[in-house]
């Protein structure tokens, strides 16, 4: 009896969280332009997607900006919690008070703060894009700082201590020990600003060039009345990111599996 | 030889300053623009304007009240989820984990979308029950981050405590309300955290779901996208305040269990 509400609250929950998505998904393969009528398998939501100027230019601006965003906080993140690491306490206690800021700000606040910031101090044209890359990497770097600073706690610090006593220059310690023994946390880092760049709306669209568009304000727009075309070929658009997402989480989820099986054989 | 270059130490020196320029500063300049009038002299009006007008203090309070909802519900429907994943009788707790967030990664606005599209056939038209639908997309939004830290505390908590309770003569309930719950409150309150601020100010959901209807809720964000420079950082302002709040409770509760332990 406890047993089978036990699956039962399970299972209502996951249908909650996936059963719109998964009714999205089949309804792309149709000619469909609303939920709820049967209607023929098409592909031609997909063929709109990689077909029409302005979405290809929507995603394909997506994911330079995410993969930029990410690289610029992965460096900044990992050189900050390295260096906070190792300095004096003071110093490392006041960079992780900063640090902390843009983690609990709300997403609306850091938008706006640094869009006036950008614009009425720095007077920087939001089309420079430099408002835009510079918010959103003041939202993601501190996620990388405290991804991998777990790593450094953990770390032996003598392994750098000895690599300097060996004869290894500070460039060469760094990079050949301390780096190779983070990496894990930096490449979490990486990723989650990757995803936090993603998901982002309200940076965006404070920072943002008018002409750009990222896929949260694009959507936003399009439902403020966008032609059944594009309303549709959204619809392949999620259907596509859930996929990705799904074999992601598998890949990156069997393989420390595998490493532990080899580890403990 | 140059030992000093690339110590690491200074590594710090570039994120330091990048946290100086675009973290703090932006934070003095919200704070400079909500204490002065249009001709850049201090003034207090703009504060006062907004805690004497009924329409600012209602958008306030009305998106307090959607924060506090979406948090109780979530809340409501995480706990039993997280409890059962962490304690029950799964045997790939954290794989099982994995699908329940995964969500989480897929762009906000288009599942937001995936439910609207539902919520119609469902209803015929979404504003037949607009207060409602939009209670649901924010935690259908939202649950991934409720489950994760609930789930997080949970599958740390010993179950000899569990057992021991049960050997004193607790009831299921008792062991429950008086053992589980107390020493799952570090999860809770960082899963209310997670939650309830997002949830207060994600004034999209409230945009996708009302059909572009006029809402109170959205009055925040169209004081940001008007530029209104003055009137958008006093609310910058007083939601940093909130913010400070919610954070100085959330280090209090998690500094006690700390020292309880």
């Amino acid at each position: 009896m406890r047993k089978a509400l036990e699956h039962a609250v399970i299972w209502l929950v996951l249908l909650f969280m996936y059963l719109p998505i998964l009714i999205l998904t089949v309804y792309s393969f149709t000619d469909s332009t609303m939920i709820g009528a049967i209607r023929n398998f098409s592909l031609h939501n997909y063929v709109t997607l990689f077909t029409e100027p302005e979405l290809i230019s929507m995603m394909v601006g997506t994911l330079i900006l995410a993969l930029a965003v990410a690289l610029l906080s992965t460096l900044l993140g990992t050189m900050g919690a390295i260096g906070a690491f190792y300095s004096k306490r003071g110093v490392r206690r006041a960079v992780e008070l900063a640090n902390q800021i843009p983690v609990v700000n709300a997403d609306v606040v850091t938008g706006f703060s640094v869009c006036i910031l950008m614009i009425a101090l720095f007077q920087l044209k939001k089309e420079t894009y430099i408002p835009l890359v510079i918010g959103q990497t003041a939202l993601c770097a501190p996620f990388v700082y405290l991804s991998v600073l777990p790593r450094l706690k953990q770390m032996d610090g003598q392994l750098y201590e000895a690599a300097l006593d060996l004869g290894c220059r500070p460039s060469q310690a760094l990079f050949k020990v301390l780096i190779p023994q983070i990496a894990p946390g930096i490449f979490s880092g990486f990723m989650t600003a990757l995803t936090l760049s993603l998901d982002d709306y309200f940076i965006a669209t404070y920072t943002k060039p008018a002409t750009f568009d990222t896929i949260s304000t694009y959507v936003v727009n399009a439902t403020r009345g966008a032609q059944t075309q594009i309303k549709t070929a959204l619809w392949a658009l999620s259907a596509l990111i859930f996929l990705i997402v799904v074999v992601t989480v598998i890949l990156m989820n069997v393989r420390p599996d595998a490493e532990q099986e080899q580890g403990g054989a | 030889m140059k030992r000093n270059l690339f110590s690491r130490k200074q590594l710090a020196v570039p994120y330091i300053i990048f946290l100086l320029l675009f973290v703090v500063l932006p934070l003095f300049v919200v704070l400079y623009y909500g204490f002065t009038d249009q001709e850049g002299n201090l003034s207090f009006a703009n504060f006062l304007a907004f805690f004497t007008n009924a329409k600012t203090i209602g958008t306030l309070l009305y998106s307090v009240v959607i924060g506090l909802l979406t948090t109780a519900v979530c809340l409501l429907l995480a706990y039993p989820v997280a409890y059962i994943l962490a304690k029950g009788a799964y045997a790939r707790r954290h794989a099982f984990l994995m699908v329940f967030v995964l969500p989480m990664w897929i762009n906000f606005t288009l599942r937001i979308t995936a439910m609207k599209e539902i919520l119609t056939v469902l209803e015929g038209n979404l504003a037949y029950h607009p207060f409602f639908n939009t209670i649901l997309c924010m935690v259908y939004d939202f649950l991934p981050f409720m489950i994760m830290p609930l789930f997080n505390t949970l599958t740390k908590l010993d179950n000899q405590y569990l057992e021991a309770a049960g050997d004193l003569g607790a009831t299921r309930a008792q062991t429950f309300f008086k053992v589980v719950l107390p020493l799952s409150v570090p999860g809770i309150v960082s899963g209310v955290t997670m939650v309830f601020l997002p949830a207060m100010t994600n004034y999209v959901v409230l945009d996708m779901v009302y059909n572009s209807t006029y809402i109170m809720g959205s009055l925040i964000g169209s004081y940001f996208s008007a530029y209104d420079w003055h009137n958008g950082s006093v609310i910058s302002l007083i939601l940093l305040l909130l913010i400070a709040g919610v954070t100085l409770v959330s280090n209090r509760f998690s500094r006690e269990q700390e020292a309880r332990r």
